[in-house]
């Protein structure tokens, strides 16, 4: 574990009642490097990329997070702190429109309490709401009620509104979820290009994409981390064979 | 009443804010609204009921901001509507206090019993956070009720009555029922610019985003708790003004003004207008009075009438008169 590394986590567990959805997860994440969670359905993928958006709490161990400590941390302290996330089903305010969704997330950084300013005289939040629509290829769609974009436009729009809060550490959930092959190339592209000064993790299940896109791999398996290390090591490790047993790991 | 009005109410629950989001007319919003309120007097039969609509137009919008803008369902107004009015009434009466400290302090009152009552109920939702303010409302009317060296218990609260209002040597005759009327508009004009300024806020967006969705307006970074508690109290400081103007018009507080059918006119109020809207409260309370007005002189059972109206209206105008008024508004420009 070198001092350079972004997030550290160590002997991480959670448990819900008296299942265990994830256990000692000891693990460190370093800069700019695109790093995926694979495993199974009930693997213990989802508790984990909610104990690291701080959505859950962790029931053992601890998360360090550029010298911050993450346990006790309130959820909405971590998009400050530089954690910012998107979700497996796609979370955006939909009857806001594209812009008003990644201005409320930009506007977090200037004021969250003032009742009295309007909001239209905040011209960096606005313009920092462009930057981050443009960054997403959505400039086109800013005025659009944001229910009535296409899916792969949705997700890349919350994208945007997790990119606008300038993450150091970008946690995506499936973020080709539902997507058809053309959508799907058009966000590897826009990950590839946020990878370049950021650190993006990501669970994914097209394992072609996986292998591809990211740098290192962690498998779970039955809330355990079995395997972590890069795509060649993770095609060839035994016990990631025998967890995908019959499915066809690096052909998907 | 109540019993017409909780099915569609605990609907509304789990999705408020049906209203259409974007009022075109936003922009002259405020003129426009102290415009119609100038001339409603004139309109109406009768001052006393428009200095009413004046009064529950205004509880009924500060209602709305925690309902329809906040997404909050809240049973418990009653008692920010009546801590404004008995607290500027015992200010008055046994304190002696002019007609405006006494008014300030009920609207102080009425924004610390909603910081206590928010305090207890923001961090429920849904059917928890209206059971939770339904009975903290009941708690402060009981007090009420025992307490009648204070609030004269059940026969109300009497013996503040305010005949002048004014600032120095300038003062003008309250009893007379259209400068009542209009000295009455000048605080709810105020309280409408107000509202309008907190909700194109930076606060207002974020109150917005909750609605709108919770998870994402918590992972963008906001309070959420912290958010609610903030639009609850705002709420309380509307509706407490409303019922210092109540005590004022009436020169009386009557019990009732803490108890749940106050709290539920509310609900009825914003529903009848449009949940969400700008307006709507407004018109929401003068349909509300009038349709009592023109069903009590008809028959005793006014209220079993009034309770059809109101579930036909849920039923066939979700959006309320004024919200569908705006859509079908819209839909006019739109072509």
């Amino acid at each position: 574990m070198s001092n350079d590394d972004l997030l550290q986590v160590d002997d991480l567990g959670r448990s819900f009642g008296g299942f265990v959805a994830l256990k000692g997860i000891t693990a460190s994440f370093g800069r700019n490097r695109v790093t995926a969670i694979i495993g199974p359905n009930g693997a213990g993928k989802s508790t984990f990329f909610n104990i690291l958006s701080g959505a859950l709490k962790p029931s053992t161990g601890s998360m360090r997070f550029r010298g911050n400590d993450l346990a006790r941390l309130p959820q909405h302290r971590f998009v400050h702190l530089g954690i910012a996330r998107s979700y497996q089903i796609t979370s955006i305010f939909p009857q806001l429109t594209a812009h008003e969704n990644v201005r409320i997330g930009a506007q977090a950084f200037a004021s969250r309490y003032n009742i009295w300013t309007p909001r239209a005289s905040y011209h960096d939040v606005s313009e920092r709401a462009e930057q981050a629509l443009a960054d997403v290829g959505l400039s086109a769609a800013r005025n659009r009620i944001a229910a009535t974009l296409a899916h792969g436009e949705q997700r890349a729009l919350e994208i945007a509104i997790a990119l606008v809060a300038d993450p150091k550490l970008l946690l995506l959930d499936e973020p080709t979820a539902g997507m058809g092959p053309e959508e799907t190339r058009a966000m590897v592209a826009l990950i590839e290009r946020l990878a370049a000064d950021r650190t993006i993790l990501l669970v994914e299940h097209k394992m072609k994409m996986v292998l591809g896109l990211c740098d290192r791999i962690l498998v779970l398996h039955h809330g355990r981390l079995i395997a972590d290390g890069t795509p060649a090591d993770i095609q060839n490790d035994a016990n990631v064979r025998s967890v995908y047993l019959g499915q066809s790991l690096g052909y998907a | 009443m109540e019993m017409a009005a909780s099915k569609p109410m605990t609907k509304i629950a789990t999705a408020p804010a049906a209203a259409p989001r974007r009022e075109r007319l936003g922009r002259w919003r405020v003129p426009l609204s102290i415009a119609v309120l100038c001339v409603l007097p004139w309109l109406l039969p009768s001052k006393a009921l428009a200095v009413n609509v004046l009064i529950y137009g205004l509880y009924a919008m500060g209602y709305n901001l925690l309902f329809g803008y906040t997404g909050l369902l809240s049973f418990g107004h009653a008692a920010l509507f009546g801590t404004g009015a008995y607290v500027t009434g015992i200010a008055i009466g046994q304190f002696g206090t002019n007609w405006f400290l006494g008014m300030l302090a009920g609207v102080i009152a009425a924004g610390l019993m909603a910081a206590a009552m928010g305090a207890l109920s923001t961090r429920t939702r849904g059917i928890y956070f209206a059971m939770v303010t339904l009975a903290l409302a009941q708690l402060v009317y009981y007090v009420a009720l025992q307490a009648s060296s204070w609030t004269g218990g059940e026969n109300g609260l009497r013996g503040f009555t305010v005949s002048k209002v004014g600032i120095g040597p300038l003062s003008v005759d309250f009893l007379n029922p259209i400068v009542k009327y209009y000295v009455v508009l000048a605080f709810v004009a105020l309280a409408i610019w107000t509202l309008s300024r907190i909700l194109n806020s930076p606060f207002g967006g974020v109150v917005e985003a909750i609605r709108e969705n919770e998870t994402r307006a918590k992972a963008c970074g906001y309070d959420v708790v912290r958010t609610r508690l903030l639009a609850f109290v705002l709420s309380g400081l509307f509706c407490g003004l409303a019922g210092t103007l109540s005590a004022l018009h009436l020169a009386i507080v009557p019990l009732d003004s803490l108890g749940y059918m106050m709290s539920g006119q509310a609900v009825m109020m914003t529903m009848l207008g449009g949940v969400g809207t700008f307006f709507g409260p407004f018109i929401g309370a003068l349909a509300f009075l009038v349709m009592e007005d023109v069903l009590s002189l008809w028959t005793a059972h006014w209220q079993l009438f009034l309770g059809a109206i109101f579930v036909a209206l849920v039923l066939y105008m979700p959006k309320g008169i004024w919200g569908t008024g705006l859509v079908w508004f819209e839909r006019w420009r739109g072509r």
